[in-house]
């Protein structure tokens, strides 16, 4: 029987064992509504937030924030409603986190933009809404159950938008297609809706000024009025007919904040580290880090090539690291699964490269616009052969910035391939953040032989792969005077040849290459956040990646229920500071690994390299979204209680 | 200058005979003829007997995967412009598993040499059939004769527009050198296939076969090696079994047509950003 540190919290209002549990469709969490009761109990205290009564079957709200979502078919510009609105709220001054579900088609399905705004630091989309901008039935029957007892939805008129009976809403027909036809152009239903939404939060129209003219400005003051005119025409109506029935959070006092997904980060932390070669193929989610860098390498004299396939890609970056360029590939799953072969070769030829693999749903070509954190096996123990890697995982956007621009030196400095691995919710999500530090980037070559060395070597005297101690040899560049090498996919010798019969040579090369992480150590990449030490812990919580900031909001609620919950978060994977994780797990009484995966491949990797097999729980999730904070809570509440 | 001797490195294990000796020499004399400095060229192979070239060839070389020679020359290439970039592998490695990659590349006319050493087998895996063994042809995969047609080079590179075609044959090192040399020169991709028997493993397509068979375009004084349509249809009249330059086009090369792409390798400016860079960039995330 497990310790019961807190059994208060552990009582249902109808008393006894949670036995409730249920399945939500198609994910592995269960939820448990007497338990979520127990959530809710007023009067507990959380950091640094109020919280607020909510009803049974919603997630509680906390105070502070705001949530908004438009849905409809694809192709009826609910991006540019959802960015048009996020983006003007950032330059407001909120936080902002945005998130978007789309499906693999250009018409029709659904689609939707949710937008969260706070007045602190948000890194998820969140749990729950509080207005529901809804084009279509769809977008009511698939959004419904994130609303909040008497939340707002705002429906177009065009159709008669349906509410199952007893379902607590606020239900507002509105007329967006009509006032769009109206001004001349049914796709204006947009601006429209822009428009009631804000009257609705209690917003100017005038705020969105500055949004509109950076996103229609090119194309004239007249499309610029048209667009501030059915924005116009849409708060008039939301003004005299609805009023305003949500409320925006205060203002921050701080309210420079950069608006900026992970893959745009991902893309300007590789151009600040002096990145001026991408080779890539198109793929959801990671293609936006091609636009970036197309938009932004002519500048600096870049250049992005489009392969024709990933194992171009791949070899196109690898030649380029090789002729000496900071270069890289950006991919998702079926890309870096096509990538194998080459990430072998940059490990065997020890030439530098930094390959980013935006995760999404799979396997096979899976679940193109979902997100998944299912790569993570490949990327420790992809490839045929042995070979050194370093994977990064980014937790968060300015992580995905700074970690990307590490990758480079560390790609040079071991001469071997590095993964930074991000996901689609991270990827494509822009999140208001506070600002990058730029004195942080700093550009480190690794071992490179200067001009001067070569000419001091007697002719054709330098090696290649020269043994070190370090395992690293200092590289020439093509181009360079009695440099001459050929890098190698096949096994070789110290100069660099290839036909070897001796076993020895084969032997020593191999450690030489695998050496060179012996003295790498990432734990500054280990986080652990918690106020007590891990032994005081009722429950450890260990995520990697994306969910950084829906595991930090389920140890709230956990927090609020009088649970002692640590985190530990990793963002480097390989290799592992095994010392550090070791530490956290040893202590602490259970561990719960959070994944957005069906196997559970970190608890895997941590049971082999760490052990405490007893100790580890999963919490995973594979159904294409990614976690919600309540879920979350609700594994942890589980094995709290069972464990 | 650099001569003949700056270019030696490893002594070749190929087959006494073989046809790719025939290309590392006329390579050299190519390169030589041209003034270029080892440290200027780099030889990006593949994966065959052939691939083995960059070993043998003492310029920098990448020896990398198989069929992958063109993705990594184009990044050689993209990375740093001055160099003289030469692809080169077997007819596996072209017209087999990287095919694709030779399209791409035509079509991007990206300024790389492309040799392919062209022996209708599969040599250092002891003679299985090949992309360009001709149709009956029996091979170790092939008992009873091949049933598939071969790839025909000549006719795909001219169909997708490659601004530079060209056929050589390691029986006649002197013209094939001179090929080389033109290819080289040529400002944009340019694909030369060589004739280079493998006398180990194929019996049928041997250096006498080549020897009765091919038509040597360079001598032909009324053969217009810029106009496509007699390209073409010299290649149909004499099933591909031609030497010299096929056809050869002036065309704009990718890294000419990319917007901002300086002059000098990228691999040789600085890659620090400063704070007005940053400041400027930051702009784009309001």
């Amino acid at each position: 029987m497990a310790r019961r540190r807190n059994p208060r919290a552990r009582t249902h209002p109808g008393g006894g064992p949670c036995r409730l549990a249920f399945s939500i469709a198609v994910s592995s969490i269960n939820l448990c509504p007497p338990c979520w009761y127990t959530g809710l109990r007023k009067g507990v205290k959380v950091v640094a937030k109020e919280l607020r009564h909510a009803a049974a079957g919603a997630p509680r709200t906390l105070a502070g924030e705001f949530n908004w979502k438009v849905g409809g078919q694809q192709g009826e510009g609910i991006d540019s409603t959802g960015e048009i609105f996020s983006q003007t709220l950032n330059r407001l001054g909120y936080y902002v986190y945005q998130y978007r579900h789309f499906m693999s088609l250009i018409k029709g399905g659904h689609t939707n933009y949710k937008v969260r705004a706070a007045d602190h630091l948000i890194r998820h989309h969140g749990d729950e809404l509080q207005v529901l901008v809804a084009f279509d039935q769809k977008t009511i029957d698939h959004n419904l159950h994130e609303l909040v007892r008497d939340g707002v939805i705002l429906y177009d008129d065009a159709f008669r938008a349906r509410v199952p009976e007893g379902r607590e809403v606020r239900l507002y027909g509105v007329p967006l297609t009509r006032i769009a036809r109206e001004l001349g152009n049914p796709i204006m239903k947009n601006m429209v809706a822009v428009g009631v939404t804000a009257a609705v939060v209690g917003l100017p129209v005038e705020a969105f000024r500055s949004t509109i003219e950076a996103r229609f400005g090119d194309k004239g003051a007249r499309v610029v009025e048209l667009n501030m005119e059915a924005l116009r025409r849409g708060f008039e109506y939301g003004a005299e007919h609805i009023g305003q029935v949500a409320t925006l959070p205060q203002l921050p006092e701080v309210r420079r904040h950069l608006f900026i997904s992970g893959n745009e980060a991902v893309a300007y932390g590789a151009l600040a580290a002096g990145c001026r070669f991408l080779a890539a193929y198109p793929i959801t989610p990671a293609t936006e880090i091609m636009y970036w860098l197309i938009k932004n390498f002519p500048r600096y004299g870049g250049v992005v090539i489009q392969a024709e396939d990933e194992i171009a890609a791949v070899n196109m970056a690898i030649g380029a690291n090789y002729a000496g360029v900071r270069a890289m590939t950006s991919t998702s799953g079926p890309g870096l699964s096509l990538m194998q072969e080459a990430i072998g070769l940059a490990g065997m030829s020890e030439t530098p490269l930094v390959v980013v693999d935006v995760m999404r749903g799979g396997p096979s070509t899976g679940l193109p616009t979902k997100t998944e954190q299912s790569d993570l096996n490949e990327l420790l123990y992809g490839t045929h052969g042995e070979i050194p890697r370093i994977v990064l995982a980014p937790a968060t956007v300015e992580d995905c910035f700074y970690l990307t621009a590490e990758a480079f030196n560390l790609a040079e400095r071991y001469q071997c391939p590095v993964y930074v691995v991000t996901d689609m919710s991270l990827g494509m999500s822009r999140t208001s953040i506070d600002g990058l530090d730029y004195s942080r980037v700093r550009i480190d070559r690794g071992s490179l032989m200067t001009q001067e060395e070569l000419d001091r070597l007697e002719k054709g005297a330098y090696k290649r792969y020269l043994v070190t101690e370090s395992g690293v040899s200092p590289r020439a560049i093509p181009g360079m005077r009695n440099g001459r090498f050929v890098a190698l996919s096949n096994e070789h010798d110290e100069a660099g040849l290839e036909e070897i019969e001796d076993t020895s040579t084969r032997e020593i090369q191999m450690k030489k290459r695998m050496r060179k992480l012996d003295d790498l150590d990432l734990s500054e990449y280990v986080d652990y956040y918690g106020d007590e030490p891990a032994e005081n812990l009722d429950l450890l919580v260990v995520g990697w990646g994306s969910t950084i900031g829906r595991i930090q909001e389920a140890i709230e609620m956990l927090a609020a229920d009088g649970y002692r919950v640590g985190h530990l978060h990793l963002r480097a994977l390989y290799p592992l500071p095994k010392a550090k994780v070791r530490q956290y797990l040893a202590a602490a009484p259970r561990v719960l690994v959070v994944e957005n995966n069906y196997t559970g491949q970190l608890g895997g990797y941590l049971r082999r390299e760490v052990g405490f097999h007893e100790k580890l729980e999963g919490c995973h999730k594979y159904n294409g979204d990614p976690f919600l904070a309540s879920e979350i809570y609700s594994r942890a509440r589980e094995v709290l209680m069972n464990g | 200058m650099a001569k003949v001797a700056d270019f030696r490195a490893a002594r070749p294990t190929w087959c006494p005979g073989c046809g790719d000796y025939g290309v590392l020499n006329a390579l050299t004399r190519a390169v030589v003829n041209l003034g270029l400095e080892p440290e200027e060229v780099v030889v990006v192979s593949g994966i065959g007997c052939s691939g083995k070239i960059s070993q043998y060839f003492g310029a920098y070389g990448f020896h990398g995967l198989h069929g992958r020679t063109l993705p990594v020359a184009t990044g050689v290439k993209l990375a740093n412009r001055e160099l003289t970039v030469i692809a080169a592998g077997g007819d596996g490695d072209g017209y087999g598993i990287g095919l694709s990659h030779v399209l791409h590349a035509i079509r991007r006319n990206i300024d790389i040499t492309y040799i392919v050493m062209d022996n209708h087998i599969y040599g250092l895996t002891t003679g299985q059939l090949a992309p360009t063994s001709d149709k009956g042809m029996k091979t170790k995969t092939s008992p009873y004769g091949s049933v598939e047609e071969p790839v025909r080079p000549l006719e795909l590179a001219l169909a997708q527009g490659c601004s530079f075609v060209a056929q050589a044959f390691s029986g006649e090192i002197n013209h094939m050198a001179e090929v080389f040399e033109k290819a080289i020169r040529h400002k944009g991709f340019s694909l030369v296939n060589v004739f280079s028997p493998c006398v180990t493993f194929n019996k049928v397509n041997t250096y006498d076969y080549f020897k009765e068979r091919l038509v040597n375009l360079d001598e032909d004084p009324n053969y217009d090696r810029h106009d496509r349509h007699a390209a073409i249809k010299k290649v149909l009249e004499t099933g591909g079994l031609v030497i010299g330059v096929v056809y050869e086009a002036e065309k704009p090369t990718f890294e000419d047509q990319l917007p901002g792409f300086p002059e000098e390798g990228l691999a040789t400016r600085p890659l620090a950003l400063n704070e007005a860079d940053f400041a400027e960039l930051e702009k784009q995330f309001v």
